[in-house]
């Protein structure tokens, strides 16, 4: 039977068909590469279109911040602990070396407060909520309850998105003060039972190199880090291929693309913060 | 003047079809799905869309409501073409229609009532208990018990799934009734039970329906119409993608040789072509 199709060039084959079949790939790819950055900034305007023109309900709100918030305590608890008291090993020997081991609870403190606890916990996030966004909302997409929603004129975006981002990002910096607290304790409990530095150096010089700016500037990252974290995910979920197959990729990519940017805009702003802070203190002390 | 143009008016718009598919085209990425379709649906008419797995039949459906944008050509919802309204008028469209997915599409987070009750919530004030009433007794039209509406839809067997979201495709009285293969994965006992289903709908509420099935059976029983669609790929060049349109009885006199293999299942040329893949 005769048949036809829509084929993308006539052409016969020559010896350059491979160099044509390269340019295609290659070409795909730009294209497909622009059109995701262009597919992902549209969804996140019109989640804050949603988000400033009709508050998301309720219920849904709160069985968010529940999944995001309140399940994820315990085990941001658990990782801020273990990284405080890993770094109290960790500099232990390296400043008794130097005879500085009193200070060693301003460099647990500063470590944790500005970079360790709002990268470490982001992360941690990303695979416990990011990919489980992913892979719900991926699962409503493959089994059409996405489609159900919007025919049933609910808008998917402000009904499934929206409360999900909002939980993101007004809970993962609190989740992170969080980290950062247990981690603080975490690394006290190490050097001062476990070590034996005494409990008065360790919390002056917390207290002298500590300051405000190095906890806005760890919470000011995590609500970058929670912004990526609802965005990937839902934008994952949502876009998931068919199949069974489709929702472990979409899960899998949530976390991947939400790490490696998380470190990109940890690079970014860490850039930023440091060049505000010395354009308004030139001449502050370094910590040591 | 306005009270004389009032009736022909009205007359005009009810002898406007309910749904105008116009030149149609639906491309996914590069491959071709629909071509060309030309579908109207006329007020209180039941059409079936038959045709072999992966012609195109739920993307047409789909197209239908504005879930998924046509490459090219139109679709028009009482006279409205849908690439025109605003994402809130789609919505309010959008409820003059109720849509019996192949799964069902059951929220699975939430209970068979709430489900039900979905679209009430979206786009209804009423009281709980008014929503409680509307709830049950959509689910007493569709044969299923009060005590079902704690049940999770992952309780709940294919058949009952089914007529779980035909009770919250009907909730808010649409005025058209689209069925994505409504018996497809049924024992033919439940199959025939959604087709009684569709027709009491039909008879009861007057809504026109699109039905999407590749179950002839299915197709005889409820339409009024029949369209055939066959998949773009295998087509000649210069053919329509609808290979029968017309009643159900006329289908079994049609010449076509395509037409005739589906209607009486019969595997054919598509053997042969499975041989000589397996072949190369």
């Amino acid at each position: 039977m005769a048949t036809h199709t829509e084929t993308i060039s006539d052409e016969p084959a020559s010896k350059l068909r491979w160099l044509e079949d390269w340019v295609v790939g290659w070409g795909a790819a730009a294209i497909q590469c622009v059109v995701s950055v262009g597919d992902i900034t549209l969804f996140t305007f019109r989640t804050f279109a949603w988000m400033f023109t009709r508050w998301p309900r309720r219920e849904a709100v709160l069985a968010n911040f529940n999944q995001v918030g309140v399940l994820s305590l315990p085990v941001v608890a658990v990782t801020g602990t273990f990284i405080g008291m890993v770094l109290a090993v960790q500099s232990y020997s390296q400043f008794k070396m130097l005879g500085m081991e009193s200070r060693l609870g301003a460099v647990i403190n500063m470590t944790l407060i500005r970079e360790l606890g709002p990268v470490l916990a982001a992360t941690m996030l990303a695979g416990r909520v990011g990919s489980a966004m992913a892979a719900e909302l991926g699962t409503m997409r493959v089994t059409e309850q996405i489609d159900a929603l919007d025919i049933m004129g609910a808008n998917p975006i402000h009904y499934l998105v929206a409360p999900r981002f909002l939980a993101c990002l007004l809970l993962i910096p609190t989740l992170t003060i969080m980290a950062d607290f247990m981690g603080v304790l975490g690394g006290y409990f190490y050097s001062v039972t476990i070590l034996g530095i005494d409990r008065h150096h360790f919390w002056y010089n917390s207290q002298q190199f500590v300051g405000h700016w190095d906890l806005f500037s760890g919470v000011f990252k995590s609500f970058f880090f929670g912004a990526v974290i609802g965005m990937v995910g839902c934008y994952r979920g949502f876009n998931c291929s068919p199949g069974a197959e489709g929702v472990g990729r979409a899960a899998t990519a949530s976390f991947v693309y939400s790490f490696v940017l998380i470190l990109f805009l940890d690079l970014v702003l860490n850039i930023l913060i440091e060049t505000t802070h010395n354009s308004f203190w030139p001449d502050a002390n370094p910590v040591f | 003047m306005e009270n004389t143009n009032e009736p022909e008016q009205r007359e005009e718009a009810e002898n406007t079809p309910l749904v105008g598919v116009s030149h149609l085209h639906v491309d996914f990425s590069r491959q071709r799905v629909l071509s060309d379709i030309n579908l109207s649906v006329a007020r209180g008419e039941t059409v079936a869309v038959i045709g072999e797995s992966g012609c195109g039949k739920t993307v047409l459906l789909k197209s239908m409501i504005g879930l998924l944008p046509p490459t090219s050509g139109s679709v028009e919802f009482d006279g409205q073409d849908l690439r025109q309204l605003k994402e809130r008028e789609m919505a309010n469209q959008r409820t003059r229609i109720g849509f019996v997915f192949q799964q069902a599409a059951l929220f699975d987070s939430m209970t068979v009532g709430q489900n039900v009750a979905f679209p009430l919530r979206q786009h209804r004030s009423l009281s709980p208990h008014e929503m409680k009433q509307l709830v049950l007794a959509r689910l007493a039209e569709v044969g299923l018990p009060d005590s079902i509406i704690f049940k999770k839809p992952a309780e709940l067997s294919g058949g009952m799934r089914k007529r779980v979201g035909l009770a919250r495709a009907l909730i808010l009285s649409p005025e058209l009734m689209l069925y994505d293969e409504p018996t497809t994965g049924l024992d033919p006992i439940m199959s025939d039970v959604i087709n009684q289903l569709i027709m009491r709908t039909r008879q009861r509420d007057h809504v026109t329906s699109v039905v999407v099935t590749h179950d002839m059976r299915t197709a005889r029983t409820v339409a009024d119409r029949v369209v055939m669609l066959y998949p773009y790929s295998r087509l000649r060049p210069g053919e329509s993608q609808i290979l029968f349109d017309g009643p159900p009885d006329a289908i079994d006199q049609c010449d076509d040789r395509r037409v005739r293999q589906f209607v009486d299942g019969q595997a054919g040329d598509r053997l042969m072509e499975m041989r000589e893949l397996s072949e190369t």
